[in-house]
């Protein structure tokens, strides 16, 4: 049996008592102040080779402090929640916010004290799938995966994640917030490598992208347990694959490449503090003015893109972002022309733009900055069937392995793991190392087939990398199939 | 300029010793207990525009074990938020789950840890600004500039103990400023002022040349076609090069036997770097600690290109054990932390005349892979890139994308490498502040594919 301390761990921090005390902890003598409190659990599984790799937990808790006044910002970050640690961390952002005074970009405070609840669907609570059974479904998969000596190297992964966070606020005029969300991630993995002399390809499930919120259900969400034979099988027909043909072309993108798509060159571009230029440093600018909102014809009139944190499952969904503005859907493309940019309270206040509320932290130990969410191409009309059949020469193309573009997020070059030449309006067989290149501010208005919602499908991407200090947080996209004319196509170096 | 004081000097490796004593006197039967501790204290300020955009202070420390008893193990990790009794009483739950936990999982055949204790310390504490004071100087040195960009300074410290009595600690005080002058849109000087001891006149000097770099970035830019362009790439660009081929496999034992490396042409014989490439681990000259999470001390260095040719590689205690060979201290990613590429010959203060006409390319951005098998790269130009003519700067140049294989840039095309590597600290902050450096010469190429 476990041992009697092992409730320590598991024990919620989030609870009445933990916000009371940040309540008497924050001071009311400033313009506002706030407590971020994330208190984080998960489990890393993965079976590789048919042996388990080591089991890991991570137990992860601290809060962020945030005090505005007199024109300063100051945060202090700290794991001590005990009454003396937290004042500790008062009087450290206290202290930032009197050093920074009159030197700010902008010490506008968030606009809120919000109020208010969320919770991820969970329709099959985790703990119903316990740690023998997770393990053994993951040595199902691997055996499933190993099933040729060209398979060099396979494995199956289960990460499991509990987020619980608390946001308390308060003004000088005793105004003050309360808002508590947990959340509930699940995060499956697969992959085979197959290998011929110098030629390695590797198939994946999603390129990791298959996850999302909520309990077991997540896994048969998207057929993990029927997808190791189609991913190990599909390795090897890569092996002797004739290369991706090279020239200007129609494509096909499949969601699980369509996300990535979205999220480079429609996602960062939009986002505000890019804009604005906080990321100029790091991640980068954005080809994307404030003139163009309203204006920009920014794909075919078939693309149209919300910003959506209320999709029930999807990996970006919830209640409040981290500066507390409730999250609401708003269209940011509609017709293929550009509305709105992807910028919280903050960022709205500093470039008088209309924005969506995704101010989001990765972590406690890091302020809020502009994060996408989910993004997610909303459906049309066409069935794949219709968009293949209308492609005289062209790619299929599955899975993102590969992505790069410029600090303007303009242009582009994407490979993916998988593709399938279309000629004729037929498709005719597999291709390896698939890739493409463009200008995103082009790029989109060479969308002519956007597919219905039978393809339409709910993924996300785990880790996006943003921010200085750097920050890696989870987005959630989903799209349907989409087909774009006149592309440059390639393949593997000869 | 006032200096910070360090938080302690051995004050967290004291509190490191006594938690994992305390653990060690709670462990049944035969069980093992190994553990890590990463940590910091990190003021940062982050600004734009020369105005502060963000600015505040991280304190973490996260306790990281693995509990062993014969071939089975389970690992995890708590945060310690430095009261000593709710640390143990933490760490005590974190055994019992562990302990649950290893009740359900079979003989870990590739299980390898150091039991020969191996103890070594090593503290640097520097000569910091207080960040009230690095403020002024940076806002100071950016007046009238549009200068982005953050600074971070503190301790970092990392820790390995296990229940056989090995201690390691490694523990130092930097700061890293990573900024540019932004002149208009994407045209910009990017710079870095890092290390131990601040002093005014070095950080004047980075300024000056910041300032220089912008000023040239003014001419009218040049907008170059796809095409082969002769090419220097910087230190810098070096790194977002190396950056790639590391991280990717291109020296770490387990992706050389599953042929996920981009060097698998090279493994099987069909290329070559050039003789004027030399590749190493260089721990001893490098700024990370020289322990792993298993207890195994690093050796100085290890040879993992030399002369253009495959040398040894970089092989965790997993990996000794699945292949059946000695782990050189590498830690399970298996790439290099401290990177050293040794200088060549082409004088580094001559590289203008070197190029003559072609591209200087200052820095690269968003390497990847287009044909990962055949070590096939790709990427953008950033920052400082300009045309020259005969060794003068004739324009900036509008970002460019790369598209070409190590094995031509590193390989076939290199001319030479400079005759200076410049220390390159990284300035990454996901998750904790990097102890990662790298020494890096510049690289002249007779030609460089660029496609978009």
């Amino acid at each position: 049996m476990s041992d009697s301390a092992t409730g320590l761990l598991t024990e919620p921090i989030v609870d009445t008592a933990i916000a009371d005390r940040l309540r008497a902890v924050l001071p009311n003598d400033v313009d506002y102040a706030s407590a971020r409190v994330v208190d984080e659990q998960s489990e890393h599984l993965m079976v590789r080779q048919n042996t388990l790799e080591p089991i890991f937990n991570e137990f992860d808790t601290g809060v962020m402090i945030s005090i505005w006044n007199g024109g300063g910002l100051g945060y202090a970050a700290t794991a001590d929640l005990s009454d003396a640690g937290l004042r500790r961390a008062v009087a450290t952002a206290r202290h930032w916010a009197t050093v920074t005074a009159g030197s700010m970009v902008t010490a506008t405070p968030p606009p809120h004290h919000p109020t208010g609840t969320y919770r991820s669907p969970v329709e099959v609570d985790w703990d119903t799938l316990p740690l023998d059974a997770r393990l053994e479904l993951l040595h199902q998969q691997s055996r499933l995966l190993g099933i040729d000596k060209r398979i060099v190297d396979w494995s199956a992964s289960l990460t499991r994640r509990n987020v619980d966070t608390l946001l308390v606020t308060r003004g000088r005029n005793g105004e003050s917030g309360e808002v508590e969300q947990r959340f509930r991630f699940v995060y499956p993995g697969m992959r085979a490598t197959a290998n011929e002399g110098t030629n390695t390809q590797t198939r994946t499930f999603g390129a990791n992208a298959f996850c999302g919120q909520g309990g077991a259900e997540v896994l048969g969400r998207f057929g993990f347990g029927d997808a190791a034979n189609r991913v190990a099988n599909e390795a090897l027909e890569l092996l002797t694959a004739p290369n991706c043909p090279s020239g200007v072309m129609d494509i096909l993108l499949a969601p699980d490449q369509m996300i990535l798509q979205i999220h480079e060159s429609i996602g960062h571009p939009l986002e505000l503090d890019r804009i604005l230029g906080d990321e100029r440093n790091y991640a980068g600018t954005s080809f994307v003015t404030p003139d163009m909102f309203g204006e920009f014809q920014y794909g075919s009139e078939l693309l149209n893109v919300s910003f959506d944190p209320t999709v029930p499952g999807q990996l970006a969904s919830y209640g409040f972002d981290d500066d507390g503005s409730p999250a609401t859907k708003q269209l940011l493309i509609e017709n293929g022309v550009l509305k709105r940019g992807l910028g919280g309270a903050i960022s709205q206040e500093r470039s008088g733009l209309d924005g969506v509320s995704n101010s989001r932290a990765a972590s406690w130990n890091r302020p809020p900055i502009d994060r996408m969410a989910n993004l997610n191409v909303e459906p049309g009309d066409s069935t794949v069937d219709e968009l293949i059949g209308s492609i005289e020469n062209g790619v299929y193309m599955h899975t993102n392995n590969s992505w790069s573009i410029d600090d303007s997020r303009n242009k582009f070059q994407f490979n993916c793991e998988y593709g399938q030449k279309i000629e004729n309006g037929e498709i005719v067989g597999t291709v390896r190392n698939p890739g493409y290149r463009g200008i995103s501010r082009n790029f989109w208005t060479n969308l002519t087939g956007v597919a219905d919602k039978h393809s339409f499908t709910v993924m996300g991407t785990p880790n996006c990398g943003k921010g200085e200090m750097n920050q890696m947080i989870g987005t959630g996209h989903a799209s349907p199939a989409c087909k774009f004319s006149d592309i440059e196509v390639f393949g593997a170096e000869a | 300029m006032s200096t910070s004081t360090s938080t302690s000097t051995r004050g967290q490796a004291t509190y490191f010793d006594e938690l994992v004593t305390a653990a060690t006197a709670k462990l049944q039967g035969s069980e093992v207990l190994l553990a890590n501790l990463a940590g910091e204290h990190t003021d940062f300020i982050r600004l734009n525009n020369n105005d502060v955009r963000q600015a505040g202070t991280v304190d973490q420390q996260k306790l990281s074990i693995d509990l062993i008893d014969g071939k089975r193990h389970v690992g995890g990790s708590i945060n310690l938020t430095s009261d000593q009794a709710n640390d143990e009483a933490r760490l005590t739950a974190l055994l019992g789950q562990l302990r649950d936990q290893r009740r359900l999982v079979a003989d870990d055949p590739y299980l390898m840890y150091n039991t020969e204790p191996t103890s070594t310390e090593s503290i640097k504490i520097g000569n910091i600004p207080a960040p009230d004071a690095a403020l002024a100087d940076i806002r100071s040195a950016g007046q009238g500039k549009d200068l982005v960009g953050i600074y971070a300074s503190g301790d970092t410290y990392n820790g390995f103990a296990n229940s056989l009595g090995q201690r390691n600690w490694f523990q130092s005080s930097t700061f890293n400023l990573d900024w540019c002058f932004y002149l208009r849109a994407d045209k910009a000087a990017k710079n870095l002022y890092a290390g131990f001891d601040w002093n005014d006149d070095a950080f004047a000097r980075k300024v000056d040349w910041s300032a220089q770099q912008v000023a040239a970035l003014a001419r009218d830019p040049k907008d170059l076609g796809p095409g082969e362009y002769r090419t220097y790439l910087a230190p810098r660009a070096m790194e977002e090069v190396m950056s790639l081929l590391s991280y990717y496999g291109a020296f770490g034992k387990r992706a050389h036997e599953t042929k996920q490396s981009p060097f698998l042409r090279m493994l099987a014989g069909d290329a070559t770097l050039s003789p004027h490439v030399s590749i190493s681990e260089n721990t001893a000259g490098g700024v990370a600690p020289n322990f792993q999470s298993a207890g195994f001390v690093r050796p100085d260095a290890v040879d993992l290109v030399i002369n253009g040719k495959i040398g040894d590689t970089l092989v965790s205690p997993r990996s000794a054990q699945e292949y059946g060979v000695a782990t050189n201290g590498a830690h399970s990613g298996e790439y290099p932390e401290s990177l050293a590429i040794a200088p060549g010959s082409i004088p580094t203060d001559g590289v203008a005349e070197a190029l003559g006409t072609g591209l200087f390319v200052g820095n690269l951005w968003y390497t990847n892979f287009s044909d990962m098998s055949a070590c096939r790269t790709t990427g953008m130009t950033r920052f400082a890139t300009f045309w020259m003519e005969s060794g003068e700067i004739v324009a900036p140049v509008n970002v460019l994308r790369f598209d070409d294989t190590a094995f031509n840039m590193l390989g076939t095309q290199l001319e030479g490498l400079t005759d200076e590597a410049e220390v390159l600290l990284d300035p990454s902050t996901y998750m904790e502040r990097s102890t990662a450096s790298a020494r890096l010469p510049g690289a002249l190429l007779s030609s460089m594919r660029f496609v978009l």
